[in-house]
């Protein structure tokens, strides 16, 4: 157990009601409302909430990066180890941002200059802000470098960014906020490009530098579970405000507010039983455009009475403050209702085989990319084959493939006693139309000069589905009810939609070729936690309704834990172990699948912690992978036999198979 | 106390609400201008036969060489036509061969450019070779080859082959425009939506790729048309564009309009104002639109 700051220290970082307008030609948008927190030293304070719920414009305007003051205006104070810096001129400010508070992006790979070394960018603050002369200032650079665990610190520093990876680039991030000493770092999604191991990795580093440093940490994040295994204190935003705030414990054990409540309950979690259905929460965030007037919370609430026209005062107590007019009162149900879960489906009949893909990119030089290779599975009828793997594993070759968008070097993939790679132009349009796609990103998925209408009739129009356009209307409105639309959304064209919405659409989309296999490509990574929920239920139920059967491609485990009857782990190219959900995820065997699920963030307090399963280093080069087995370089497990064979599929049972010979 | 300098008063009134169109006016004044002339130009021009105070082609030698006076506004030539007349029905050679050899053009190389790169492999490679060596020609001397090549031929009083010399040096520009475009739009998923759907590559290409390039090509065609102008101009002016008598103007400025500019300059001056004045108002006409397609010039979405 950390010793916990003293509550009655002084605050480092003081924020009081905060404000903060955007004005533009015709609308003016008051996206910050009167937020106001604490950091304290050695504390990490999230600020979680979902998109456009003004998390990352609040810290925006803490640094003061919001400067053009004919768009926008903020009031409040912040107070900077007592001083309000919200009133100093920008010269002084400038002065301020670097040395006493520093920022670290979500993007690494943009955040750095590439046309400067790793070890100027480090240095470069210093020289600013510091008293320090350059052979000092390099010293330090070697030495922070070290400290967030960059290995060959001396050499590294002479590099470009560009030779770094994601991880690796996060991590100068980090040590380019660390030079001057600073106060406070605010950290705006600091894992949210990173891998899922990666990520454990950063965050674990960032959480033992705030401890050690006595920095105060404020980190901004859509992702609860990352809130719960990291953070000290959290506050929940909601349409502009903090709805919610406390200790994580606290809060996340018997959330008040009933948006914290809702947003819990409608997480995946690993740590519960799974749930038949998650939990949901109707209709979608607010558009900071149009926030609800009163209680911002009120439209979707189900406890809403006309008490919340009004905005609620804050209720506080000792120490937690929470601002709703029926706050909930009980413990949140640490159990999903797991009756219906029990029931573990057996599949009889296999929908598409896929044996020995492989798809092998040939560049110049004679280098090839082995993207994928020997990879194998089965998708049952009627069920759902959820493909896990990091980036970079090559879960969308595989997609790609099979929906020969591409190529593939070798291989088969049966569908309905036909070869899906080998099949000729007719057959193909045939085959199209009984295995469609939902994309990831609901965004670029639709045409934006087509209306919903006719994105949605044209397929049925062109492959004679329907044979005149007022049976394609009225199919269009049988397929919008489908998923859960109103008619009139006929008429809207794409970008006049949000993306849960378009992403409806997308599915309605596939839907109507009435295809047997529906891809879904990432469906959900792109959207709020509330609206995920939502389109989870939707595929669950479309599934049980139509006999759909589901390839679903994801990097998120608890979500492919929800929604998948088996399981395929890929690694670097190779499928390393297939499994139903219940064994994978009782007894996961392969050390890849072990760590993976050991890094992804807990809400148990007391889970994951260990280190026994943690996986070091970054993802191999797929142009010249290991010899033998692929994971062996990150394997805590690997001996000398594993660099000698490519290991064989072992079966566990009819289901379980895994490709390592140390299990 | 320190003068406040960051934290400010928050607003409360709310900006006033502005149409779209008055709201375009103010962000692009010199667009608006540009429209406005271009406007007032096409009506003119396409009202040539009734205001026009004079017939263009009608000569009076007693009266050649005048200047600007109450009976000839703009004077008249070596001829003694009246060149306000000339002017008038000149804009309607120059809109004509500009709106259609921009059009013809641009409409070519849009689908070239979007074909090639939805295509890719060596189809790309070959036709971007091709439009690299059209490029490497500058654009009058190609046109120069092509009229005097291939002589006239006169449909409805359009030169045909006139209109394609000039449609031709348009076509790469535009071919590479497109396909810059073309490249990114490929790789959103909606195309490959399209794919998976089982749609044809030619319904692909038509109904969902071009109409997403409709912005850049706006605006190419738009920028083209003033440069069609141009090119009409030089060609008329080295004989080999429009033929005489027909009004146009570069033919006005032409001949021995030069020799008699020293003392009668109001014969090069009124034409060439009336190219600047047509080209500077699409020139602006097609940047104002250029900002208003491009997403990142658009503060507000």
């Amino acid at each position: 157990m950390q010793a916990r700051p003293d509550a009655a220290a002084e605050p480092l970082l003081s924020v009081r009601n905060l404000n903060v307008q955007f004005r533009s030609n015709d609308r003016l948008l008051h996206i910050v409302r009167d937020v106001s927190y604490d950091v304290r030293a050695g504390e990490l304070v999230a600020l979680v909430g979902e998109s456009g719920c003004g998390k990352s414009v609040s810290s925006l305007a803490v640094m003061r990066l919001l400067s053009d003051p004919t768009t926008t205006r903020f009031s409040g104070e912040v107070r900077l180890a007592g001083r309000d810096y919200l009133r100093l001129p920008e010269s002084e400010m400038r002065r301020l941002r670097g040395r006493d508070i520093a920022m670290v992006f979500q993007e690494p790979m943009t955040s750095l200059n590439p046309l400067m070394t790793v070890g100027r960018q480090i240095m470069e603050p210093m020289l600013e802000h510091l008293d320090i002369d350059r052979a000092a200032a390099r010293e330090r650079a070697i030495d922070l470098l070290k400290r967030v665990g960059v290995t060959d610190p001396k050499r590294r520093m002479d590099q470009y960014p560009h030779e770094f990876s994601g991880g690796m680039r996060q991590r100068v991030v980090i040590a380019i906020a660390l030079s001057c000493n600073p106060k406070v770092i605010i950290a705006d999604e600091p894992t949210t490009a990173l891998d899922v191991t990666i990520q454990a990795q950063i965050l674990d580093l960032l959480r033992a530098l705030v401890k050690e440093t006595g920095v105060g940490l404020v980190l901004i994040t859509h992702n609860l579970a990352l809130v719960a295994r990291y953070a000290d204190r959290v506050n929940v935003m909601y349409g502009g405000r903090i709805i919610e705030s406390g200790t994580v414990e606290d809060v996340l054990r018997q959330p008040r507010h009933r948006y914290t409540a809702g947003l819990l309950m409608a997480v995946p979690r690993l740590d519960l039983p799974r749930a038949a259905r998650l939990h949901t929460i109707p209709g979608q965030p607010p558009s900071p455009a149009r926030f609800p007037s009163g209680c911002a919370f009120s439209p979707r609430c189900g406890a809403a009475t006309a008490a919340c026209g009004s905005v609620p005062a804050d209720t506080v107590t000792r120490d937690r403050r929470y601002a709703c007019f029926h706050p909930v009162v009980d413990v949140l149900p640490q159990e999903g209702e797991h009756a219906a879960a029990g029931a573990e489906h057996t599949f009889g009949t296999t929908v598409l085989s896929v044996r020995g893909l492989t798809r092998h990119f040939h560049l110049k030089r004679r280098a090839v990319v082995r993207a994928v290779e020997d990879v194998s599975f089965d998708i049952p009828q009627g069920g759902t084959l959820g493909l896990v793997g990091e980036s970079g594993c090559g879960k969308t070759t595989v997609v790609r493939t099979l929906l020969r968008l591409q190529s593939a070097t070798s291989g088969r993939a049966d569908f309905a006693g036909q070869d899906i790679l080998s099949a000729g132009k007719r057959d193909l349009v045939a085959l199209r139309r009984q295995i469609q796609v939902v994309y990831q990103d609901p965004s670029t998925s639709l045409n934006p000069r087509h209306r919903i209408a006719s994105i949605l009739a044209e397929p049925l129009l062109v492959h004679g589905l329907c044979k005149s356009q007022g049976e394609a209307r009225a199919r269009v409105e049988e397929l919008l009810g489908l998923v859960g639309l109103p008619a009139e959304m006929a008429e809207r064209y794409p970008h006049q939609m949000s993306g849960g919405q378009r992403q409806r659409v997308g599915i309605a989309r596939a839907l109507g070729m009435n295809p047997r296999l529906i891809v879904c490509d990432e469906p959900v990574s792109a959207l709020d936690v509330s609206i995920q929920a939502q389109i989870m239920n939707l595929l669950a139920d479309l599934q049980a309704k139509l006999g759909l059967s589901y390839l679903f491609v994801a990097h998120d485990l608890a979500v492919v834990r929800h929604i998948s009857d088996v399981v395929a782990v890929m690694y670097l190219g190779r499928v390393v172990e297939t499994a139903t959900r219940a064994e994978l995820f009782s007894t996961p065997r392969h050390p890849y699948t072990r760590a993976l699920l050991a890094a992804v963030p807990s809400f148990a307090a007391d889970a994951g912690q260990g280190p026994e399963a943690k996986i070091t280093g970054e993802l191999p080069s797929p142009l010249n992978p290991p010899s033998g087995c692929v994971f062996r370089t990150r394997c805590p497990m690997a001996v000398e036999a594993c660099a000698k064979v490519v290991p064989p599929p072992v079966a566990f049972s009819d289901t379980h198979r895994v490709a390592c010979i140390r299990v | 106390m320190r003068k406040s300098s960051a934290a400010t008063e928050l607003w409360t009134t709310l900006p006033k609400p502005r149409g779209p169109v008055m709201k375009h006016i103010l962000g692009q004044p010199l667009g608006a201008l540009g429209l406005v002339l271009i406007v007032l130009g096409f009506v003119v021009a396409f009202a040539a036969p009734w205001i026009a105070p004079y017939d263009p082609l009608a000569t009076d030698y007693g009266n050649a060489i005048a200047p600007p006076s109450f009976a000839h506004w703009m004077g008249t030539d070596s001829f003694g036509r009246d060149l306000l007349s000339r002017i008038l029905f000149g804009g309607r050679t120059a809109f004509l061969i500009g709106v259609s050899a921009s059009f013809i053009g641009c409409t070519i190389g849009l689908f070239v450019g979007i074909t090639s790169a939805y295509a890719g492999g060596w189809v790309d490679a070959i036709v971007e070779r091709f439009m690299e060596i059209l490029l490497a020609i500058p654009i009058t001397v190609l046109a120069l080859v092509l009229v005097s090549s291939l002589g006239r031929n006169m449909v409805y009083g359009v030169d045909l082959n006139l209109v394609f010399a000039i449609a031709l040096p348009i076509i790469p520009k535009m071919a590479r425009v497109a396909r810059s475009q073309a490249l990114t739009i490929r790789n959103l998923s909606y195309i490959d939506a399209a794919v998976t759907l089982g749609f044809s590559d030619l319904r692909i290409i038509v109904r969902h790729m071009a109409p997403n390039i409709f912005g850049p090509y706006i605006v190419m065609l738009t920028a083209f048309i003033s440069q069609a102008i141009l090119i009409e101009a030089s060609l008329s002016y080295l004989g080999l564009g429009v033929a005489e008598p027909t009004p146009s103007w570069g033919l006005m400025l032409a001949g021995n309009a030069f020799n008699t500019s020293m003392t009668a300059p109001w014969i090069v001056i009124y034409p060439g104002l009336a190219i600047a004045l047509v080209v500077f108002a699409f020139s602006m006409f097609g940047d104002a639109l250029r900002d208003v397609f491009d997403p990142k010039a658009r503060a507000d979405r």
